[in-house]
């Protein structure tokens, strides 16, 4: 039967999709029944990206697990905003221990619950950036390589924001933070240092690492999603902007996030085993200015004269992403399946195994 | 079951007894084997629980945090620079109020590197805020783990079992390995204060302000002000069932009449027991103290073993740890305790206290170098602060050299050169 | 109390010679401690373990000073470690080597002790030929039970079996009986040699 697709891209983001859907396909966040894994009166800053991410990673895996989930916090924003006690927004059985140990704990609860005979109850890992690619990393890779029944969500902001923006080693290059200040011949965060930890989740050759952005909804739900599919160790990397730590303005979260990877700054993909699976194709690539304007911690790059010799390297950077992940659609470049307006992996009621 | 067993192979039994459900194993020498015995236990398929090969210590102890509040009954074992290195997640478990169940196979803390016995370890993290229980003997270190996950859980706070690296984990001793059936008599299944469950889900360390963190740590020290009371009741319930005693807060030996106590923990009170003996042999009143539980810190027990008829009492504190700067940290309690007399005996003007370092990083305590010492200390001859067969020629030329020289090179090498020795038999 | 130190290298067995002597010993219901001298020993390194026997508990942890006996699993310690450190005057030597004493340079030495006393055992072939591998433990133990009598051949023999299985229990038990039978004999001969002597000095008197 003829049908047309509907495009989705001219609203500017998949969010406002919805009204343009029947109801079975809508995204989670859409639904009446999401559950709200952490709902309101937290206490993350404006248009905190964090916040939206965990909300919308959260509220997916506790659809795919029909409830069953358990979710462990590392230390940071995310902790420090949700658990204002008395008050705590979460509606899912939620436990910090310290800021490295987040990967560890999780695995602990994953051998409790297979210990004590209840597989159905599943395990989220979360913490931001320093709490995985830095402190965390002994963890978060013996939790890769024990292959422990847990989803690891990194929420990724690029600095330490908790503690009043320092850089990370997920720092961007050329960045301004407390500990990288934009004085001297080379302002901002250092070229050449950083660490990839999807590629590097990757290594483990683990059942399935991802990255998203709180800028495309459907997506990150999907993977969030089909992250649930796996048993075992899964990455789930997500850009989170920091209006506070990026300098950016608290409206325009989603539109950052979009530029970076419309910027190719932040590639977007999936992965199996190690193995490229997917990866998100740049509908209108833009220039990485597009991008870094938006932000005061670049705003060194632009006054008092523009740093066209710094915003090269940057472009550089994001034109070599572009060509590691095929992110260039259109002529030339091969079709990229086109990503399901939902999330539409077959929820099994038996997780498949690795 | 009698079995002439190693000590760490007890344990591991006394452990598997237990039923845990969640194992954590990192090797540190010397309580590797005991993670490695019940590693086997596991996979033969004796014990059903899961066993985490971790990739550090603070690993170990974070995923025991993580199966203890997922409502799983939880143990690890470490030593020295891995209960260190653990640190952060030891007072963490603590503070969460996690009954998880720690074996401290006691060795120094480098640098020097040094993989031999002395509680350097288990003092470093006295004030963790775990029950801290020290065995005497290998049968003892198997009993107080069974008693440990019971004591942890009715008060839902940790427990570490403290017994000395390799002179109890490595010994070949006559041990009664409890009998499963006997230990589900005594163990209880692990019922939980606090879980993370999806039906009923809450949320467990959020952050607390100003406006609670008193009441919170108040609470901590309630928990060990319990502990005194069922550490005990615990024991005297052991010894109905299993026949024998373990544990408890303190064992005195010979102490009724005695004018010299000595006062020690772990496995160096059997050669204390040995020198007291000769001693009351050489007609000196000598009796000893052992600390079973030294946190919570048994005040009262320990007053009431000290309360005797004679009016001067000299106590030697045996310290397996050095506290620079300061002294014997085993001594600053028994002082403490001593101090809040509150007009009963033993009055602080009547006890005479030295302290006494011994047996660091492996030097053996010899009941010759004991009863030397203590015989000095009947006659009123030993110093407040010594150290047990100090090689004072070594020191001396090392503050010489010191003197002589800036640059005066790495001390420890130092010492080991004028030593003469290469590497240690 | 009667005490043991054992001398060996690292790979031989010293730890394990230990621990089956004082499994021998609670075999026949009495107080024993093995223990390592706890070094973090290399293969081919001098290693040191302790094993005590007792009527009655045994309180003590430190390591054995004064033994009443020395059981050398390798000769070539004897110029390298001070083997004989601490040793009783009437302590008993138990070395594997093919050779005695006298063979050995150690004669002088011997002689402030009971002669008697100090006896070879070749652990070492008997191990070769009833176990197929060189290791002196079990024999010396079987040695040990016939050279001091401080337990019973049948009690070494059921620790190996207690602790092995198999080929290697066998083999094991085989050499500590060889070794057992060959001190014995060896006891004997001195015995029958010593009685001969007595019978001469009677004659000459």
């Amino acid at each position: 039967m003829p049908y047309e697709r509907i495009k989705f891209y001219q609203t500017g983001s998949f969010a406002a999709g919805n009204r343009l859907l029947p109801a079975d396909l809508r995204s989670v966040q859409s639904s009446g029944d999401r559950a709200n894994a952490l709902t309101c009166g937290h206490r993350a800053c404006q248009g905190c990206g964090e916040a939206l991410g965990a909300r919308y990673a959260l509220d997916a895996a506790m659809r795919a697990t029909k409830g069953k989930l358990i979710a462990v916090n590392a230390t940071g924003c995310l902790e420090v905003f949700s658990t204002p006690f008395p008050e705590t927004s979460w509606q899912v059985p939620w436990l910090h221990s310290l800021f490295g140990n987040a990967p560890a704990v999780a695995s602990g609860v994953a051998a409790a619950l297979k210990a004590m005979g209840r597989p159905e109850v599943r395990v989220v890992a979360q913490g931001g950036d320093g709490g995985t690619v830095d402190i965390g990393m002994a963890c978060l890779s013996g939790m890769f390589e024990r292959d422990d029944d847990v989803l690891y969500i990194c929420y990724d902001n690029q600095a330490y924001m908790n503690t009043g923006v320092q850089r990370s080693g997920a720092t961007p290059p050329a960045a301004r933070t407390a500990t990288t200040p934009a004085v001297g011949p080379e302002p901002g965060n250092t070229f050449g240092q950083g660490k990839n930890v999807p590629l590097i989740a990757m290594a483990h050759e683990i059942p399935y690492v991802a990255t998203a952005t709180v800028a495309d909804l459907r997506d990150l739900e999907y993977k969030a999603t089909r992250a649930m599919d796996f048993r075992g160790a899964r990455y789930l990397h997500i850009l989170v902007p920091c209006p506070l730590g990026w300098g950016s303005a608290p409206a325009d979260t989603i539109k950052v996030a979009r530029l970076a990877t419309e910027s190719g700054l932040f590639p977007v993909f999936e992965a199996e085993a190690g193995q490229v699976t997917s990866a998100t194709p740049i509908r209108r690539q833009v220039p990485v200015q597009d991008y870094l304007r938006l932000q005061a911690r670049y705003a060194h790059l632009f006054r008092p004269r523009e740093r066209t010799d710094v915003i090269a390297r940057l472009q550089a950077a994001a034109d070599r992403n572009i060509a590691r992940f095929g992110l260039r659609a259109g002529p030339g470049q091969p079709e990229q399946p086109e990503r399901p307006p939902v999330p539409v992996a077959p929820h099994r009621d038996t997780p498949q195994e690795r | 079951m009698l079995k002439q067993i190693e000590g760490s192979r007890a344990v591991a039994e006394a452990v598997a007894r237990s039923r845990p459900q969640v194992i954590c194993a990192y090797p540190i020498t010397p309580q590797t084997h005991i993670v490695e015995a019940l590693g086997a236990l596991v996979k033969k398929g004796d014990l059903n629980a899961g066993f985490l090969n971790v990739e550090s210590e603070f690993a170990a102890m974070s995923a025991v945090i993580g199966a203890s509040a997922a409502g799983a009954r939880a143990y690890t074992a470490t030593a020295s620079q891995g209960l260190l290195y653990m640190s952060e997640a030891v007072y963490n478990a603590a503070g969460l109020g996690l009954p998880v169940v720690m074996t401290v196979a006691n060795r120094a803390i480098g640098a020097p590197i040094n993989i031999w016995n002395d509680h350097s370890d288990a003092m470093s993290q006295r004030d963790a805020g775990w029950i801290q229980l020290y065995a005497e003997t290998n049968q003892e270190a198997a009993d107080l783990h069974i008693q440990a996950f019971r004591i942890a859980e009715e008060l839902s706070n940790p427990v570490m079992v403290c017994m000395d690296g390799f002179l109890l984990t490595h010994a070949s001793e006559r041990v009664d390995v409890p009998g499963q059936d006997e230990v589900d008599a005594f163990l209880p299944p692990y019922a939980p204060r606090q879980v993370l469950d999806p039906a009923d889900p809450v949320s467990i360390g959020a952050m607390v302000g100003p406006e609670a963190f008193t009441e919170v740590r108040y609470l901590a020290a309630e928990r060990m002000r319990q502990a005194l009371d069922l550490v005990p009741a615990v024991a005297a319930d052991f010894a109905g069932q299993f026949g024998r005693s373990s544990g408890g807060l303190v064992r005195p030996y010979r102490i009724e009449d005695a004018e010299l106590i000595v006062v020690a923990l772990g496995s160096v009170l059997g050669t204390i027991a040995d020198a007291v003996d000769e001693l009351r042999d050489d007609g000196i009143r000598a009796g000893a103290l052992g600390i079973t539980t030294f946190r919570p810190f048994p005040v009262q027990a320990v007053r009431a073993a000290l309360d005797g008829d004679h009016r001067l009492r000299r106590v030697v504190v045996i310290e397996r740890a050095l506290a620079p700067g300061s002294g014997g940290i085993v001594t600053a309690d028994l002082r403490a305790a001593i101090a809040t007399a509150d007009g009963g005996a033993p009055r602080p003007e009547d006890t005479i206290i030295s302290t006494v370092i011994a047996g660091l990083g492996g030097r053996p305590v010899t009941r010759k170098s004991l009863r030397e010492m203590l015989t000095s200390a009947a006659q009123g001859n030993l110093p407040p602060f010594s150290f047990l067969d100090l090689r004072s020629d070594l020191v001396t030329s090392e503050l010489a050299r010191m003197r002589a020289a800036r640059r005066s090179g790495p001390s420890a090498e130092n010492l080991l050169r004028d030593l003469g020795v290469t590497a240690v038999s | 109390m009667f005490q043991v130190r054992f001398h060996g290298r690292g790979g031989q067995g010293v730890v394990t010679a230990a621990e089956l002597l004082a499994s021998a010993a609670f075999r026949e219901d009495r107080h024993a401690q093995a223990f390592p001298s706890f070094g973090s020993e290399r293969m081919g390194a001098p290693v040191t373990s302790f094993c005590r026997i007792d009527d009655k508990p045994i309180r003590t942890h430190e390591p054995v000073a004064d033994p009443d006996a020395l059981l050398i699993q390798d000769a070539t310690l004897l110029h390298q470690v001070d083997l004989f450190a601490g040793l009783k005057p009437d302590g008993y030597v138990l070395l594997n080597s093919a050779r005695g004493f006298g063979e050995l340079g150690l004669a002088d030495f011997t002689a402030r002790y009971r002669g008697e006393r100090f006896r070879t055992v070749p652990a070492s072939n008997l191990a070769m030929t009833h176990l197929g591998r060189p290791l002196p433990g079990a024999p010396l133990l079987g040695g040990l039970a016939a050279l001091t009598g401080v337990v019973s051949l049948d009690a070494v023999l059921a620790a190996i079996t207690d602790r092995f299985t198999g080929q290697v229990a066998a083999g094991n038990a085989a050499a500590a009986r060889a070794a057992f039978e060959y001190v014995a004999a060896e006891t004997a001969e001195l015995a029958r040699a010593a009685a001969q002597a007595k019978e001469r000095e009677r004659a000459d008197a």
